[in-house]
């Protein structure tokens, strides 16, 4: 069972690094965080609880319910994505915009 | 039917100190100036990879207006470079390209910062307008609106009686698509809403901030004036629709991208 020691250790992986990070709204990503590895790591050694938290909610099988999580997450992580793109466009251009003021002459040379 | 008047009536308290624009700035210029009564006068002429077109641009433009501000948005051809070698032009160089919208509103920041600017005009690098047509707009705001408010916003327009709209028949309908859209949207009854050319009084423009970097900031710019209550009208112009503007972005796929922008930015 060799796959369950690298799935184990890349999940753990990718939650340390991901607990790192800005400090707003830190706590609740951890706590997230924490969940997800432990679900994550319960399904590994056990994936017969997937299937069977799979039926209970109306899923055929364990690797249906992977997959439909796997979906919702990557569309949230699209979704923030966007959303801190557009903020970091947002101070990149307001920083642009101040260097091009910086250098600019004055609007008029005598200064009136 | 060619100048439809904004709503301003209502919104009487947001005409702060609106002094006729024009006759109350008589001071004498100390710089270059042609006309005397447009030293208070500022064209914005956002820019980028127009170096093939902005030269006759430029010369029509400081042979009527003593201030002009080009912001080079970041060219790779050496617009800045054709700008920067006519001396009563005034050139701000994005560090990276940011699109137009953003350069329109570098260019708004930087002419306020001239306490002697009272009217301001955007004009388009890639010769489609006509230094004339902005001088009639220009002449045209401070004047009574249908509604007797003094204009404060003049507008372009490629539909209205007396003007020309040398496009074709596809690009046509997409344009009118997007002013259908805007109308719809905006609810401001305007007959076009992607024409580069305006002129708008110091107050307008102090209250606009463009976050739509690319196509869409002219919508925001009606939304503002709505917004606002600024008495508006529309003004015939005559665009030039040469090759080379035909070729560079007035294409299908560019009038595509106002419609998506449109669209996007409405739900943003």
């Amino acid at each position: 069972m060799i796959v369950k020691a690298l799935l184990i250790v890349a999940v753990v992986a990718i939650a340390a690094g991901l607990a790192r990070g800005g400090a707003r709204r830190l706590a609740l990503r951890r706590v997230g965080l924490a969940v997800f590895a432990l679900a994550a790591i319960g399904g590994v050694l056990y994936p017969d609880t997937l299937t069977w938290v799979a039926q209970r909610i109306g899923v055929g099988r364990g690797a249906d319910l992977m997959l439909y999580v796997l979906i919702v997450a990557f569309l949230s992580y699209i979704a923030t994505r966007f959303a801190h793109d557009r903020r970091t466009d947002r101070r990149l251009t307001d920083l642009a915009r101040c260097v091009a003021l910086a250098e600019a002459p004055p609007p008029r040379p005598d200064g009136r | 039917m060619g100048a439809e008047s904004g709503r301003s009536a209502a919104r009487e308290g947001n005409d702060r100190n609106d002094t006729p624009d024009g006759s109350a700035d008589s001071l004498p210029a100390a710089g270059p100036s042609l006309a005397e009564d447009l030293d208070d006068v500022w064209v914005v002429v956002p820019a980028y990879n127009e170096a093939a077109a902005i030269g006759p641009v430029l010369e029509g433009l400081t042979a009527v207006f003593a201030h002009v501000a080009v912001v080079d948005d970041a060219s790779s051809d050496g617009t800045g470079d054709i700008a920067a070698a006519y001396p009563t032009v005034r050139l701000v160089r994005h560090p990276i390209n940011l699109g137009q919208g953003a350069a329109l509103q570098t260019g708004f920041d930087y002419v306020l910062r001239d306490p002697a600017a009272r009217r301001v005009v955007t004009f388009d690098a890639d010769g489609q307008h006509r230094a004339a047509d902005a001088l009639a707009m220009v002449r045209r705001l401070g004047t009574p609106s249908d509604l007797g408010a003094p204009l404060q916003v003049i507008l372009g327009t490629r539909f209205g009686p007396g003007a020309t709209a040398g496009a074709g028949r596809a690009r046509l309908g997409v344009l009118r698509l997007a002013v259908a859209y805007t109308r719809a949207t905006v609810r401001l009854p305007v007959t076009d809403t992607h024409n580069g050319l305006r002129a708008m009084t110091r107050e307008v423009v102090a209250q606009l901030r463009l976050r739509q970097g690319g196509m869409a900031h002219a919508t925001e710019i009606l939304e503002r004036v709505r917004a606002s209550g600024f008495a508006w009208a529309e003004h015939p112009v005559t665009i030039d629709y040469s090759a080379y503007s035909q070729a560079k972005g007035q294409s299908m796929l560019n009038a595509i991208n106002i419609l998506t922008d449109l669209a996007i930015g409405r739900s943003r």
